[in-house]
Parts: structure tokens; sequence; C-alpha cells
């Protein structure tokens, strides 16, 4: 692999990535959600496979591939399992902020994101950590995703792209973590999803849906 | 010697596996109290022997010096007390009916799982995995805290999964940027996240990048340790947990997430100097402070008044590790023993209340002290501790920590600190009066003390005591920890 068409994958899959978050931000449909959310996660796993093929780094190929089955395939089956099978649950209530604004707010927080990774793109002024700032507005994203939406379900796609934020800008920044920590960090987030995916079904059962306004009862 | 290392995080994990294949019964509950135990045992012995060493084991993943010494004091005291007293809580449980056969089954294999979590927290020396050991613990009470599977127990549940995931989550993001700047301070990429390696690696650490990562990792781990702004799981988490995990939680959980900060901080410091994160400390430690001490004003259910009070004391916390001197870290690390021990006494005695009355409300329980001397006595033990009154030890922490924010120059954050203390103080005694004195209402019911909980409770009292009247060996323990941690005034 050249130079240029390294960096070329590298921005494309950054590129990609940002976008998914952009798109999950204007969509209402569970479903959809759901599959930007798998689209989101190729493009992550984009990032360590390019790296890996470009520099000839066989581990770097090997957590590419199991971060393309973890967050492609098996969180967002997991995820897609949840989503309910009745008509009022497999849709976005109506948002406390609306998508117009949404929009916005995610053009402001990629901005943001910019300025935040300064210091980083500093310190290393590589092609791979000048996409960093997509990384970080995908989190910045994923944090104003968990606020604003009111289903269960939602919030635990926001985690998730908070996760894949952070997953990115590791594999940016340092072509990821030592494997032990990756292998742990992953290991945690599927338990983590796995838990939150069993709450929303005794939520269902316990509250006959997975409205978060319904939490209201510990209050003080 | 290295194997004594891991004998705190195998041991709780055989007592899981054999939880899992039996089920919940008097062997596997009592070994989960034989593996607790052994956590304290072999703190004990490593700390008889050359507690200034500092020993790794498995590829320099783990490490013990005085401070983990101290953390698995700490966990395997209160872990003790709590293993013990489930016994007989979880029995009552079954036997009331507010869970099952299968319920208490998984509460046998997530306690001990807890255990090793916090054990291997305390133990690690890559922060790396050090992270992932605190995740896991988050994983492993998601269900503790949704035991009884009420609505209540469900709103707490998602609420303490999602915000302390993604505290946790700003955490590892924060990790991710020390090991970035650890790498182009020439660490290798195998060990740049050891705390030996950051340590030597610290003077040539990037300050911007090293500056982000500790505010991220301040935010993080202050999330898990119940300090602002992601403090709001706190209080519907402990107070809906079944009593003796809502003692681990609030007597061990908190402070091994705070140790996580203290071994950050160590490096953070050398790195950026100590102002940084001293004003973080200082700005979080003190809104924790306030809102805890608000919110005891208004509380009227006794487990959510004792969670505040959880607060309160890691507010007190982040401000002396602000202060960051050998004495503030001694008598920080004493304050979060006295406070383990404390929490155990309360919480117990409170799931003892909750079972009796089937609520939590301060204004149904009257007069506990006539009703039953055992949990009115050890209740009132442990409120005088958290007080902070002579002969407990929290009076001599709360004392040194006094001296030492004095001592470092933070006479306003001691002014401050010292008030919201005080409200704290008022707002304990008036609802402790209101349930523990006076006689009881007309038609309270009986109140079950099991005899494990009887035991746990006595126990508790007596461990208090002593450490009130002498730290002894401990007291060389804690400064040496200080020391470990680069307070060296």
């Amino acid at each position: 692999m050249t130079q240029a068409t390294y960096n070329g994958v590298l921005n494309l899959a950054a590129g990609a990535f940002l976008l998914a978050a952009v798109l999950i931000v204007w969509r209402r449909e569970l479903r959809s959600i759901v599959a930007l959310l798998a689209w989101q996660g190729i493009a992550l796993a984009a990032i360590p496979l390019t790296e890996g093929i470009y520099q000839h780094d066989a581990a770097l190929i090997v957590v590419g591939v199991v971060v393309l089955l973890l967050r492609a395939v098996a969180l967002p089956l997991l995820l897609a399992r949840a989503v309910g099978t009745e008509p009022g649950e497999r849709r976005e209530s109506t948002p406390l902020v609306n998508t117009t604004t949404s929009l916005l707010i995610t053009a402001g927080l990629t901005i943001l994101a910019y300025a935040v990774t300064r210091p980083i793109i500093a310190l290393d002024p590589s092609p791979s950590t000048r996409a960093v700032p997509a990384a970080f507005a995908v989190i910045l994203i994923a944090v104003f995703v968990m606020v604003s939406r009111r289903r269960a379900l939602s919030q635990a796609v926001g985690f998730m792209m908070l996760d894949n934020g952070i997953a990115a800008t590791a594999f940016l920044i340092t072509a990821g973590v030592p494997l032990i920590v990756e292998l742990g960090a992953s290991l945690d987030v599927l338990f983590a999803v796995l838990v939150l995916g069993l709450l929303t079904g005794h939520m269902r059962r316990t509250f006959g849906g997975t409205d978060l306004d319904q939490l209201r009862e510990l209050r003080g | 010697m290295s194997f004594l290392l891991l004998v705190p995080i195998a041991a709780p994990l055989a007592a899981a596996a054999l939880a899992a294949v039996l089920g919940w019964r008097r062997l596997t509950s009592s070994v989960t109290v034989a593996a607790a135990l052994s956590v304290l045992v072999s703190a004990v012995i490593l700390s008889f022997n050359n507690r200034s060493q500092v020993r790794f084991g498995i590829l320099n993943l783990f490490r013990t010096d005085a401070l983990s010494i101290t953390m698995l004091i700490v966990i395997g005291t209160v872990g003790t007390l709590a293993t013990v007293a489930s016994i007989g809580y979880i029995d009552a449980e079954l036997a009331h009916g507010h869970t099952d056969a299968k319920g208490a089954n998984l509460y046998g294999v997530l306690v001990p799982i807890f255990l090793a979590a916090m054990a291997s927290a305390v133990l690690a020396n890559n922060i790396g995995v050090m992270w992932v050991a605190i995740e896991a613990t988050t994983v492993a009470t998601a269900f503790l805290v949704g035991h009884r599977r009420t609505r209540a127990a469900l709103e707490a549940t998602w609420k303490y999964v999602v915000i302390c995931s993604v505290g946790i989550a700003l955490a590892f993001l924060g990790t991710v940027l020390l090991y970035f700047a650890s790498l182009h301070a020439g660490a290798s990429s195998g060990d740049a996240l050891n705390i030996d390696v950051l340590l030597a690696h610290a003077s040539r650490l990037d300050p911007a990048v090293t500056r982000l990562g500790a505010g991220l990792l301040l935010l993080g781990y202050g999330a898990k340790a119940g300090l602002v702004p992601f403090h709001t799981w706190l209080a519907d988490a402990h107070s809906q947990a079944p009593a003796p995990v809502s003692a681990l939680m609030s007597g061990v959980l908190l402070s091994v997430a705070f140790y996580a900060l203290l071994r950050v901080k160590s490096v953070v410091d050398l790195a950026v100097g100590t102002g940084f994160l001293r004003t973080g400390l200082i700005i979080v430690g003190l809104l924790t402070l306030l809102i805890a001490a608000s919110l005891l004003l208004v509380q009227t259910d006794f487990k959510r008044m004792l969670a505040y009070s959880s607060m309160e004391n890691m507010g007190l916390v982040a401000v002396a590790a602000a202060a960051g001197t050998k004495l503030a870290i001694a008598a920080l690390l004493l304050h979060v023993l006295a406070h383990g021990i404390a929490k155990s006494l309360v919480f117990l005695g409170s799931g003892q209340l909750q079972a009796a009355h089937d609520s939590t409300q301060i204004s149904d329980v009257t007069g506990v002290l006539a009703r039953s001397p055992m949990i009115g006595a050890t209740f009132l033990v442990g409120l005088a501790i958290l007080l902070g009154l002579p002969p407990f030890a929290m009076f001599a922490s709360e004392l040194s920590i006094s001296r030492a924010l004095a001592g470092a120059g933070l006479g306003w954050v001691l002014g401050a600190a010292l008030l919201l203390v005080v409200v704290a103080f008022a707002a304990l005694v008036r609802n402790g009066a209101r349930m523990l004195l006076g006689p009881p209402a007309p038609g309270s019911p009986a109140i079950a003390v099991p005899r494990s909980v009887s035991a746990a409770l006595v126990t508790g009292v007596i461990l208090s005591l002593v450490l009130g009247l002498t730290v002894g060996p401990l007291l060389e323990l804690f400064q040496t920890a200080a020391s470990v941690l680069g307070g060296n005034r």
C-alpha cells in the first residue's frame, strides 16, 4: 500500500465514521439507527486494518478483525434483538431537541472537537493523528445523543457510539492500546451492552415500555 | 511471596466458581466469607513483610506496595463483614419472598466476583488493567443493585449502569491519552501504561496532552467515586442494593475508584505540577460536599441518607487529596478505612430495619434502641463514627485532614469544607435521633436480627473501637503509602 492510498483510505474511514454518527442524530427509526451503528463499526474496524496492512503489522490486523466482528456484527445484533416488536417501541418518541437543532448542535460539537484535539495533533502531526478530531467529534455527539433521547435503547446506542469514538481515538493516535487492555476493554463493553439489553427487556415487562420519562420514582 | 499477590484475586474467583456450581447454600456462602478473609490475611502478611518494598507479578501487570496493601485491608475488612452478614440477609429475603432461589444463586456468584474485581483494581500495575477491573465492578454489581426486581430497583440499575459506564468510558479515553503521551516520552508500547514506567517517564510527558487526559480521568473515576458532576446514580443505587452490597459499594467501591485517581495523580503531578489536579479536586470535592450536605438536610429515606453521607465523605477525601501532603494522604487512608467499617455497621443495620418495616422512610422507624438493642446500639456507634466523634478513628482523620489543609495553605477550602461538614453533621444527628431514640410508636413490628448479622455488627464495633484507640502498626503503613504517592512534606 502506498503512502497516498494509506492516507486516502484512513481519511475515508474517519469520514464515514463521523458521517454515521451524524446520520444517527438525524434518524428516529430504531432499526435504522442500529444498522447505522453497524456501518460505523465497519468504518472503525477499517482504521486498524488499514494501519496493519500499511505497517505490515499482523497483530493489528487481528485486532481489526476482532473489532469488526464485535462492533459491526455482535453488538448491533444484540441491540437489534432488544428493539421491541410493538410498533410504539420501534421509533424514538418525540425528541427533547428537534432534528434541525440537533444537527446544528452536531456541527458545533464537531468544531469543538477540532479545538479540543489541538494538543494531540501538535505532539504527533502524522496522517493518522490528523484524523483524530473526527473520533473526538463522535465522542461528543454520542454524549449529546445520550442526554437528548428518551428511549432506553437510544441511550444504549449512544453508549456504543461513545465507545466506538474512544476506540477510534486509540487506533488513530497510538495504533491501539496494549493487547491485554484491548481484550479486557472489549469484554467489558460486551458485558455492559449485554446488561443494558437485559435491562431493556426487564423494563419493558415492568413498565410496559422503555420511555425513560417513566423513570421518576427515585428523587432527592 | 509473589503468589500472595494473586490470592486476593484468585480466592474470591474460586468462591464464585463454587457458588456457580453448587448454588446458594451454607457451604458456598461460608467459602465466600473465607475468600474475603483471605484478602485481609494476605494483605496483613504482605504488610509485615518489608512494607516499603514494591513487588511485581505476572509480566509486571500486578504490583503491591503500601498503598495497595492499605486498600486490600479495606476490601478484606468490609468484604468479610458484608459476606458474613449476607448469610442471614439472603436467608431472610428468601423467607420473605423478596427474592427466589435463582436470585440467591446469582447473588452468591456476583458478590465474590465483585470482590475479585476490586482486588484486581488495587493490585494492577498497568493503569489499563486497573481500568478494566473498575469497569468490571460496574458489570458485576449491576444485577446486585437490581436484586429485588422492583420498579425502583430497575430504575436505579439503569441509571447506575448508564451513568457509570459513560463516566468510566471517559476515564478510558484519559488512559489512552496518557498512553499516547507515554509512548512519545520514550516508553515502549508493551509497558507504557505501567505505573512504574509512567512515573519514570513522568517528567517527559507532554504537558498539554497529559492535562487533557488528567481532566478526563478526574471526571471518569470521579463518576465511580460519587463525585460531581456524575454523582446522580449514587443515592439510587446505594439505596436500592441489598444491604450487604450497599455496605460494599459505599464502604469500599467508592474508595477503590478514588484509589485509581490517586495513582493517576501521582503521575500527573510529576508531569504538569501539583496545581492542575489540586484545582480540579478542590472544585469537585467542595461541590460534592455542597450537594451531599444540602440533600442530607431534606432527606426522608434512611438508606438514601446513608448514601449521601458517603458522598459527603468522598468530597472530604477529594479535598484531602488536593492538599496532597504526607499527612493529608495518611489521614485520607485512615478516613477511608474507618468510613468503610462505619458504613458496614449502618448499612447492615438499615437492611434489618428495612426488612422489619418493609419501608426505608425515616418517619416509619421509631425507638429502635428500645426495640432492638443490637441494631440500635451498633447503628448508634456507626453514626458516631460518621459524625467524627471521639474515640473513633474519623475524629483523628478529620482533625488531621484539617491540619493538612491549613498546612498546605488551603485555609479557605478548609473553612468551606468545615461549614458543609457541620451542616451534614446536624442533618445526621437529627435523623439519627428521630429513628433511634425515644419511645417506639405503637404497633411497631419486631426487628429480627439473624445471628450472622449480629456477628458482623459486633465485630465491626470492636474493630472501630480498636482502630479509634490505637492506629498502631497501620500508621506506619499509611505513611509509607503516602510516600509512595510522592506526598513527602
